[in-house]
């Protein structure tokens, strides 16, 4: 029965080679993917390169039916499972932020560090900018508190709140994604920049 | 020297990293990481210069346990696996260097003042947002979460909205 560490609990140093064993597979997968490239990224936003949907939502879909299966097989308990806890203005707005930081700066806190693991200046720059953002987020913790911690609705599954069974949500995923897809399959045809392609 | 191998098919590549994350949830019971680490690498430096800094401050002081160092958490760790396999990845692939990725449009001064600016938002927002694009929005959407699904539309699709503004960077 998983989730197998918090079930059956184990040492603390098989919990952090567990930990690094996982990033291991996170930063591989990333990098052949072709996150470790800040322009391969930003094609999403211009329609010449949509990699980031589709390694994105097939990685969410199949982990998300996965752990449908493990559930229905009752091979994990799901109330232990970590659910996130939703701040409704705090989610949006730290969103938005970091939107725009995904824009400007060309990545995302997980694809810089596969980028700077293969020599990608831009990203190492990206890291340090990252650790100064936190720092200034910490230092004027008091200036948004009131925003972080507001209107909190506990960890709600999108499946509750629209009265839909897990798996019936789930295919509406699926059925979204390929919809989106075959959008963005058309859009890299119509926005096509070889140019670019050859140099990523 | 090594050829320049393609990247892999990026569905493919999905399901590889979706299977990652599963594991994840099935061994420990949460999702992928990335901005948390990098708390702790801060909150970690900030206890070493200013510890009472640290234990006075709202924000700083909920991350520090009486025990272990912040540095060898759960996230640090997975964080620097991340850091060796995206290495591994590239050394097989043949793309391992020192550059810096810019539209050849731009100098390489104007991408790293973007990268640093972008960076800084991206981290101010990940602390607001309660993590990011790995463990808010792709580990939340996995688990179904409403915020997940919430902070996964708000990043795309304010990056979406402002593309146009910052196009010279890129394309």
């Amino acid at each position: 029965m998983g989730p197998i560490i918090p079930v059956f609990g184990i040492s603390e140093e098989l919990n952090l080679l567990i930990a690094f064993i996982i990033g291991l597979g996170f930063g591989f997968a990333l990098e052949q993917a072709g996150f470790s490239s800040s322009r391969k990224l930003a094609g999403m936003f211009y329609g010449y390169d949509i990699t980031v949907l589709k390694v994105f939502f097939t990685a969410a879909i199949t982990a998300m039916l996965g752990l449908i299966f493990l559930n229905y097989l009752e091979m994990i308990d799901m109330g232990i499972i970590y659910v996130n806890q939703y701040y409704i203005q705090s989610a949006i707005v730290g969103g938005v932020i970091m939107g725009a930081g995904f824009i400007v700066g060309g990545f995302c806190p997980g694809t810089s560090v596969c980028a700077a693991a293969i020599g990608k200046i831009d990203a190492m720059v990206f890291i340090g900018g990252s650790l100064l953002g936190i720092i200034f987020f910490g230092e004027t913790y008091s200036w948004w508190e009131e925003l972080y911690n507001k209107n909190f609705i506990g960890s709600p599954k999108l499946s509750n709140t629209l009265n839909l069974k897990d798996g019936v949500l789930a295919l509406l995923v699926v059925v979204m994604a390929v919809i989106m897809f075959w959008l963005g399959e058309k859009a890299e045809k119509r926005f096509n920049r070889d140019d670019i392609i050859k140099e990523i | 020297m090594i050829k320049k191998r393609k990247y892999m098919n990026p569905y493919l590549a999905g399901v590889l990293l979706g299977l990652v994350l599963l594991a994840s949830f099935y061994l420990t019971g949460r999702g992928l990481g990335a901005s948390g680490a990098m708390k702790s690498v801060v909150v970690s430096g900030v206890e070493k210069i200013a510890p009472s800094h640290v234990s006075n401050s709202g924000f700083y002081s909920k991350y520090v346990s009486e025990e272990a160092s912040p540095l060898k958490t759960w996230l640090v760790l997975e964080v620097f696996g991340v850091l060796i396999g995206g290495f591994i990845s590239g050394a097989i692939s043949g793309r391992l260097g020192l550059k810096v990725e810019r539209s050849p449009k731009i100098t390489n001064r104007r991408r790293l003042i973007f990268a640093a600016i972008g960076g800084a938002l991206f981290g101010f927002g990940s602390q607001l947002g309660r993590g990011c694009t790995s463990g808010a929005a792709l580990s939340g959407m996995a688990v179904l979460s409403v915020a997940g699904f919430v902070t996964m539309m708000a990043i795309f699709g304010t990056a979406f909205a402002l593309a146009y503004f910052f196009r010279k960077n890129w394309i």
